[in-house]
């Protein structure tokens, strides 16, 4: 059967459980997608799994609506790492999700330069391995002095659209440091540098997951994740910590944390 | 609980980017950037990522509002009643001090139709070329 119509019927099977009220997916619209909340009864034909969108934001949203709220997810392997990271900092609870978890295929993989495309555990879909962004090793053989460069030229492109923000499933705080003057001047285009970018980048450490939203929201087409996928890599090698893994691990800047790996 | 996307055009420029409306439980909750879109592909700028905030916003004038006299306060009214006014000041003043007194201001809010009958209300009922766009103001 083909995949599509393999998460029609485990929605189908979640809806008729009766455990959820509904279940948050994609659904077709014109040529592309857009995300819904498909209920008990709903027909489930035009439910499609691309282009994504950062459903686990969505659901946040949704579960604060009404308290009471259970609903269902279908969550690729980085969406229900956002969600872990997510339900970490109190932002979602747990106990009143259920997902359906879907494999990416390999096209999707490599739209994403995804490392790690599949979820804990698979109800429809067949694990593909990961792969490694080009950019990423790319960056690497640059000297301290060409990186600053490279950066300084793409930060320069940026219209403060504040999509990378806006988008990013981790971005929940109430007030955003990004719409402080100390910081950020407002009306000025670009954005400071390097404030502007690296405050972003550091607030992403121990929660970004790689899910792509940012980089594919931002109209200057600048390789954020390149940056983030390096501090991901830095907050492994330096803590051992990995958003998004386990539910139990604390965040690298929890106290903890910290504390029993000598920093 | 109900929560939808509808796709429209985001109102604030003349690029036209598409845009979804989140809608939660009949309230505008928010904007997604739609993905596949032709002409912006899954991107917006800041203004279009806000494109849902005026719409439920307690300041927002949603009747017309007349002044009966200068320096007067403001009363809300009906479409006709403020249509009527309209025409009556601007036939005044284009018999007082003739046409070109009177410009008329476009807006790349609105589609290429309703622009083309703006000009033509400017050119062949009250007869003036004094047609601009909100775009230089
Ligand atoms: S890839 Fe971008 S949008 Fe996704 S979690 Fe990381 S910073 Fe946020
Ligand atoms: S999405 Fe791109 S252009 Fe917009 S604020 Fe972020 S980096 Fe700048």
């Amino acid at each position: 059967m083909e995949r599509v119509a393999l998460v029609r019927e485990a929605v189908k099977r979640l809806l008729d459980s009766g455990q959820v009220e509904g279940v948050l997916a994609l659904r077709t619209v014109g040529p592309g997608s857009a995300p819904h909340l498909f209920h008990p009864g709903d027909s489930l034909d035009d439910l499609t799994l691309w282009p994504k969108y950062p459903l686990p934001k969505i659901l946040d949203m949704l579960l604060a609506a009404d308290p009471s709220v259970r609903l269902g997810m279908v969550a690729r392997g980085c969406e229900e790492r956002g969600l872990i990271e997510m339900a970490k900092r109190n932002q979602v609870d747990m106990n009143r999700i259920r997902l359906v978890y879907l494999a990416c295929t390999a096209e999707e993989r490599d739209e994403c330069c995804c490392s790690w495309p599949y979820p804990s555990q698979i109800d429809v879909g067949d694990k593909v391995e990961g792969t490694a962004d080009a950019l990423v090793a790319e960056h690497e053989r640059l000297s301290l002095a060409e990186r600053t460069e490279f950066w300084k030229r793409q930060f320069a492109r940026c219209i403060k659209c504040y999509g990378c923000r806006t988008v990013c499933p981790q971005c929940f705080c109430e007030t955003c440091v990004l719409e402080d003057n100390l910081w950020v001047e407002a009306g000025v285009l670009a954005p400071p540098f390097p404030s502007y970018h690296l405050i972003r980048a550091y607030h992403t450490i121990g929660k970004c997951v790689g899910c792509m939203e940012c980089e594919n929201a931002c109209p200057a087409d600048i390789p954020l994740t390149v940056l983030y996928t390096l501090l991901r890599r830095d907050a492994e090698e330096m803590f051992g910590y990995v958003p998004g893994r386990s539910l139990e691990d604390l965040p690298p800047l929890a106290v903890e944390t910290l504390w029993q790996t000598g920093h | 609980m109900e929560y939808r996307n509808v796709l429209t055009t985001c109102i604030y420029c003349g690029v036209g980017c598409g845009l979804y409306l989140q809608v939660l439980d009949g309230q505008v909750v928010g904007t997604w950037p739609a993905k596949g879109h032709p002409l912006n592909d899954g991107r917006l700028c800041v203004k279009g990522w806000y494109a849902h905030s005026f719409i439920h916003h307690p300041e927002r004038l949603t009747t017309p509002l007349i002044r009966d006299q200068k320096g007067g306060p403001l009363r809300q009214a009906s479409w006709e009643e403020a249509l009527d006014r309209v025409a009556q000041r601007l036939m005044a003043i284009r018999e007082t001090h003739g046409p070109d007194a009177i410009a008329f201001m476009a807006s790349a809010k609105c589609t290429n139709e309703e622009n083309y009958l703006l000009q033509k209300l400017a050119r062949s009922i009250i007869g003036t070329h004094n047609v601009d766009h909100c775009a230089r103001l």
